[in-house]
């Protein structure tokens, strides 16, 4: 299992590579000077000429390319242009309001949209799956940012009960994680009750009722584990869509998170700041996606065995045997 | 069909369709039979007769929607479990019925480990504790051939054959009064199938189990069974002690089943299939549902529904042949 770990996290790195090429190279071409965003249009042009041999932007695409690389591996992100500030410190201090309203955002969906999966699966063309199917499909079709100004225009503007914006009590996380979740709640509903729907058609299922087990066992026991694993991979792609819409839905609640500073940032040319964020993102992005491959194998024991080191648990597992 | 002193299991009757959007799927047409206490039956047909239906309604298990029963009486130990409220069918099915289904690959749970899809069925009948269901499970694996070390692997880590045994072990770990095996051999390999057949017959013949088993076979049915019920479109044609049934063959299409086994005796080119093929189940001819493909066909089965006849005592026969 840990080498399968350590193999995993070795190959993220030519994927962490790729991303920081990539933003690098958009930023490079972009249009815009830092150096006289930083100084504005009154500054003289020998002032920025300076400014831009200070922050080594006159140097060639590669080896700027590589002097910040250099840096990122020894866990420098470089500094913030506009505040002088390490980017590290910068992000990190946004990372976990974002990382917060992304976690709470998967977990409302899971406790709705799980459910709401296997009621409509169990209770087929019944009359509560047809409404659980209509609001997933308005769930899925509504643009995450335009939900999200619904919500304030109604809760806010109009009934005054939610507060528009900022981040500083749970009544504030109401509306955001539902702007966040929407989407999410609408589409693990759906992969939940797809995937129940083939589950109880299985002869296993047959198998189970056939020894007089009771319906809900039937379902909990021995459907729901089964239906899980590819509504986990949907949760997996969930939690990084939950976390790269952060950038609009920060923006449209005014939250200070990762992804509001990255709005920011590329607004400002602040170059650094972009870089670091959308590294950070992929980082996360990867880490979850590996989390989300070791849950399978707990789940799955046909998994595990791909991990197991041969004879190892086997052993451990007889040795529990005997003593048991 | 006549009365004997209470059989074990009686259906009366039996009819179920499938309603779907393409019309009414006719699988069981007003089927009866009786199986005795101990005794074994073998239920014979091609693919799409209503075997496995009829399997399903004895368990009360017919999927449903679509599945209807529409009428008939289904009598074990006198009692008609059609009319059983959950928690009598609770108790019912394991341990008055069990059932082993056709495709071993399918059937166990992939998540769960053997021992614990043996124990599960265990704890809900005999009242066990977790323990000792487990003590129980590994006796039940070793019962069917499986060394009882293996009792916390998982499905995915046995042969077919073997998972087929684990099934045959959920099936009679609570000793059911019935055991209804639909095809248990047909997805297996045909060194392991006689391996299989042999484990059932022995077990059902130590524990006293009656047996219900679905089968195409012929061969297999003259190995095993007491007694033989031949179907064809959702009804039994026939149906009566083996010898009876292979010896003094009533219906056509008996006789075209067994025309149609290659012979070793006789060396032929091509085997002797009956001609045409099975009517759709949603829209069965009028009168006698196998006239189309019958060689002793006759004015009257166009038109006719033919009743069960007793042509000798124990075998009974559908056909107008015989009225």
């Amino acid at each position: 299992m840990l080498n399968y770990i350590f193999k995993r996290i070795l190959a993220a790195i030519p994927v962490l590579l790729g991303v920081t090429l990539l933003v690098f190279t958009m930023l490079y071409f972009t249009e815009g000077d830092p150096a006289r965003l930083i100084l504005g249009d009154t500054a003289a042009e020998e002032e920025v000429e300076a400014l831009r041999e200070e922050l080594g932007l006159n140097e060639s695409f590669i080896s700027q390319y590589i002097s910040y690389l250099g840096g990122v591996l020894k866990g420098d992100l470089g500094t913030d242009y506009i505040t002088g500030r390490p980017v590290r410190d910068e992000i990190m201090e946004r990372l976990g309001t974002t990382l917060k309203l992304a976690a709470a955002s998967i977990i409302f969906s899971i406790v709705i949209a799980i459910p709401a999966g296997i009621i409509s699966a169990v209770r087929q063309y019944s009359l509560i799956d047809i409404i659980s199917m209509v609001i997933a499909l308005l769930g899925n079709s509504m643009p995450n940012f335009w939900l999200a100004l619904m919500l304030i225009l109604f809760f806010s503007v109009y009934l005054g009960v939610l507060p528009a914006s900022g981040l500083y009590g749970l009544k504030y996380y109401i509306m955001p994680v539902i702007g966040i979740s929407a989407g999410a709640v609408a589409t693990i509903t759906r992969m939940t009750r797809s995937s129940m729907l083939e589950v109880i058609r299985q002869d296993y299922i047959r198998m189970a009722r056939i020894k007089g087990q009771t319906e809900f066992a039937v379902i909990v026991k021995h459907a729901l584990k089964n239906a899980l694993i590819p509504v986990i991979t949907v949760i997996g792609i969930q939690f990084t869509v939950a976390v790269g819409g952060a950038v609009v839905n920060e923006q449209v609640f005014a939250i200070p998170g990762l992804g509001k500073f990255l709005v920011d940032a590329i607004k400002a040319r602040n170059y650094r700041v972009v870089q670091g964020g959308v590294l950070v993102l992929a980082i996360i992005c990867s880490l979850v996606n590996l989390f989300i491959d070791l849950l399978y194998a707990f789940i799955d024991p046909r998994i595990k065995n791909q991990f197991r080191e041969s004879g190892k648990l086997r052993s451990i597992r007889k040795a529990r045997e005997e003593g048991l | 069909m006549n009365d004997r002193n209470s059989p074990l299991l009686s259906v009366r009757n039996l009819t179920i369709h499938y309603i779907t959007d393409d019309g009414i799927v006719r699988a069981v047409n007003d089927i009866s039979f009786d199986l005795e206490k101990g005794k074994t039956l073998g239920l014979v047909g091609e693919t799409g007769a209503g075997k496995t239906t009829t399997a399903l309604g004895i368990m009360n298990l017919v999927p449903d929607p679509p599945g209807k029963i529409i009428s008939g009486q289904i009598l074990v130990n006198g009692k008609d479990i059609l009319k059983f409220k959950k928690n009598e069918l609770k108790k019912y099915r394991g341990k008055v019925a069990s059932m082993v289904l056709q495709d071993p690959m399918t059937a166990l749970n992939p998540l769960i480990t053997v021992g614990e899809q043996i124990a599960e069925v265990l704890r809900l009948h005999d009242k066990l504790s977790r323990a000792d269901s487990y003590i129980k499970a590994a006796q039940m694996l070793e019962l069917v051939g499986i060394p009882s070390d293996r009792i916390n692997d998982y499905p995915h880590e046995f042969s077919g054959g073997m998972k087929q045994r684990v099934v045959i072990a959920i099936a009679l770990a609570c000793n059911p009064q019935l055991l209804i095996a639909d095809e248990p051999t047909t997805a297996l390999d045909v060194t392991i199938q006689a391996q299989v057949l042999s484990l059932i017959r022995d077990l059902i013949k130590k524990y006293g189990t009656s047996m219900i088993l679905i089968t195409h076979d012929l061969g297999v049915v003259t190995e095993i069974c007491d007694e033989v019920a031949i179907m064809y479109a959702g009804q039994i044609v026939e149906k009566g002690d083996l010898e009876a049934v292979y010896e003094h063959t009533g219906h056509p299409y008996t006789r075209g089943l067994f025309g149609s086994l290659p012979s070793l005796a006789v060396k032929a080119h091509r085997l002797n299939p009956i001609e045409g093929l099975m009517p759709d189940p949603t829209d069965l001819p009028k009168g006698c549902a196998f006239h189309p493909r019958c060689p002793d066909k006759m004015p009257e089965c166009v038109s006719r529904t033919p009743v069960v006849i007793e042509t000798e005592p124990g075998h009974f026969v559908r056909c107008l042949l015989y009225e």
